[in-house]
């Protein structure tokens, strides 16, 4: 875990352009005082032993049960299309990418 | 003869069935409901007026059908859960406008059970939050009082509820969501176990916590609601493929809790609880150890481990299900972009909350080079530890008891400076999430000082919905009813 729990401004900003947000500098820096507090927060998890235990990403306890295969028409393209903010009736349109 | 707003859903559907109230009477009445409380509680993002008569009027004509049990019966559904032709924004702008065509599994369920849907309930913006102050379009107002919060983040949910606007509603519980709203409006709410009811079109917040389950004004009615959702979902690979038990049975299993343990975790009764909540909730276990319940002394010893672990995974996993919002295939796109960069950036930037923000940017953090094994990978770690102290507390009594919340529900803007303190509310409500297992939460009283309902919830095995809704069904009828709210 962790022991340094001040973050800086600059580390905000690299989280921000990771998750391709874009924080103004005022927000970044509310942002970065309050992660100080949760982080230092969150080192609580450094007291617990863990040696050995696997990590539990799910709590499901059925094995999953596959299906064929096979193709399947479940939706239509007008549908799938329909909240779209731009289309031309076939495609996604985004800027211009190449 | 009661208000027909008021009455339960149990009841509604005995006089539905006699043709001695129509469907389209029923959803008049809770239309009428909402006209007159929906501006001091806010509790509705969407009333789809004209598509709910228009089903009622064709349920009419058809005539009541005892094959679907919820036949006529107006509910409310939170915003998470995708709904065909009704607008669903998960009380989030970059959703605003959005309209699915198609059904979460749930509310097809609903449907085909017979029930009408009015509309979509406020909510905490993607579920993030517990007080439904979160919400873009603004907060919902608690019905009881109106200057303090419902709870959340199915806050709309439970206020439309508790205020009668609906005879049922359903929310999504990823840490206390259904359960911890309910208590502070006075409801009974369900979170089911992980897998019992489909996660298919609830927009998801944190993938391996969240369940869809009822909030409704008796544990009668959950049952009702319950059935109708359960079930295995191939559309959902985390549903469990067992068949849903027969709840309605359950309620008539007992009439008294004799031979039950009921487990009571110290950590749950001390340090941080507020006196009006373990007043009423020890009232609610002395009546039970008078209905015949042995209360058992139980430990939870990394119940302070719990939010931080709790909060890592669900920010890790919202982050991640949060990047497929990106202007391109739904929801809002930010206008003048010339690059695809600057339009995922824009849109996601001016399309989400704060706290949302806050959470991805939180979860980024946690889930990056780095920070991976100290962050994400020890929470899942500790989790598994959760797990198994809940699943070996469990092995000593056949039910946990727990306060809902530590407090009652708080005025707006009590909380909102400091996101830590909020966090640390949800203390009795998360490890059940952590750990995949089911948990009712039971109006007991009303607490001395606030005046404000409290919950206590019940936790019970993998699966033992039935165990819960048979011990809920008991203590509800020995305790004094909480009542409606004066709205």
């Amino acid at each position: 875990m962790s022991q340094k729990n001040d973050i800086s401004t600059a580390e905000v900003a690299k989280m921000a352009r990771l998750a391709r947000l874009d924080v103004p500098a005022e927000r970044q820096e509310l942002f970065a005082r309050q992660f100080g507090d949760i982080l230092s927060y969150m080192d609580i998890l450094a007291q617990v032993d863990t040696a050995g235990v696997e990590p539990l990403y799910s709590p499901v306890l059925h094995a999953s049960n596959p299906r064929p295969d096979a193709a399947e028409n479940r939706r239509e393209r007008a549908e799938v299309l329909g909240n779209a903010p731009e289309q031309d009736g076939q495609y996604f349109i985004v800027p211009r990418i190449v | 003869m009661n208000a027909l707003h008021t009455e339960t859903l149990a009841s509604l559907r005995r006089r539905l069935a006699s043709r001695e109230v129509s469907a389209e009477e029923s959803v008049r009445a809770c239309l009428d409901r909402m006209a007159a409380t929906e501006p001091r509680i806010h509790a509705m993002l969407t009333v789809d007026e004209a598509g709910a008569l228009e089903a009622a009027r064709a349920l009419d004509r058809e005539g009541p059908d005892p094959s679907r049990p919820l036949w006529g019966v107006p509910v409310t559904v939170k915003d998470a859960l995708v709904t065909r032709g009704i607008p669903t924004t998960a009380g989030s702008r970059i959703l605003e406008g959005h309209v699915p065509f198609y059904d979460a599994t749930a509310v097809q369920r609903l449907r085909e059970a017979g029930a009408i849907i009015l509309g979509k309930n406020n909510m905490d913006e993607f579920a993030m939050g517990s007080g439904t102050e979160n919400s873009a379009y603004g907060p919902t107002r608690n019905p009881w009082d109106t200057e303090r919060i419902p709870g959340g983040s199915s806050g709309g949910s439970a206020a439309s509820v508790a205020a009668c606007q609906c005879f049922a509603s359903l929310g999504s519980d990823t840490g206390g969501s259904i359960r911890q709203p309910a208590s502070m409006c006075g409801c009974v709410g369900l979170k089911p176990t992980y897998g019992r009811v489909s996660r298919y079109g609830l927009i998801a917040y944190g993938s391996s916590l969240d369940q869809v389950g009822p909030l409704t004004r008796t544990v009668e009615d959950c049952a009702m609601v319950l059935q109708a959702i359960a079930g295995h979902d191939s559309r959902d690979d985390t549903s469990d493929p067992r068949p849903a038990d027969d709840y309605m049975a359950a309620l008539t299993a007992r009439t008294d809790l004799r031979g039950l343990r009921i487990g009571m975790p110290r950590e749950f009764f001390g340090k941080g609880l507020s006196p009006e909540v373990e007043t009423a909730c020890l009232r609610a276990v002395d009546a039970c150890r008078t209905l015949g319940a042995e209360i058992v002394p139980v430990s939870l010893p990394h119940t302070d481990a719990a939010i931080a672990t709790y909060y890592i995974i669900a920010m890790a996993e919202a982050s991640s299900n949060l990047a497929r919002f990106d202007g391109v295939r739904y929801g809002r796109r930010a206008s003048g972009c010339e690059k695809l960069e600057d339009l995922y950036i824009r849109s996601r930037s001016e399309g989400f909350g704060e706290e949302v923000q806050r959470r991805i940017l939180l979860g980024t953090y946690v889930l990056s080079s780095g920070y991976y094994d100290a962050y994400y990978r020890k929470a899942a770690q500790v989790r598994r530890i959760i797990r198994e102290e809940y699943l070996a507390a469990l092995e000593q009594c056949d039910v946990l008891c727990a306060p809902a919340s530590p407090v009652t529900a708080w005025k707006l803007g009590e909380h909102s400076q400091s996101p830590l303190q909020t966090y640390l509310m949800d203390i009795y409500t998360l490890a059940l999430n952590l750990a995949g297992l089911p948990g009712l939460s039971l109006p007991v009283g009303r607490g001395a000082e606030s005046g404000m309902p409290v919950g206590m919830q019940f936790f019970g095995r993998a699966f033992a919905e039935a165990d819960l809704l048979s011990v809920g069904a008991v203590l509800e009828q020995a305790l004094p009813p909480v009542g409606l709210a004066a709205l």
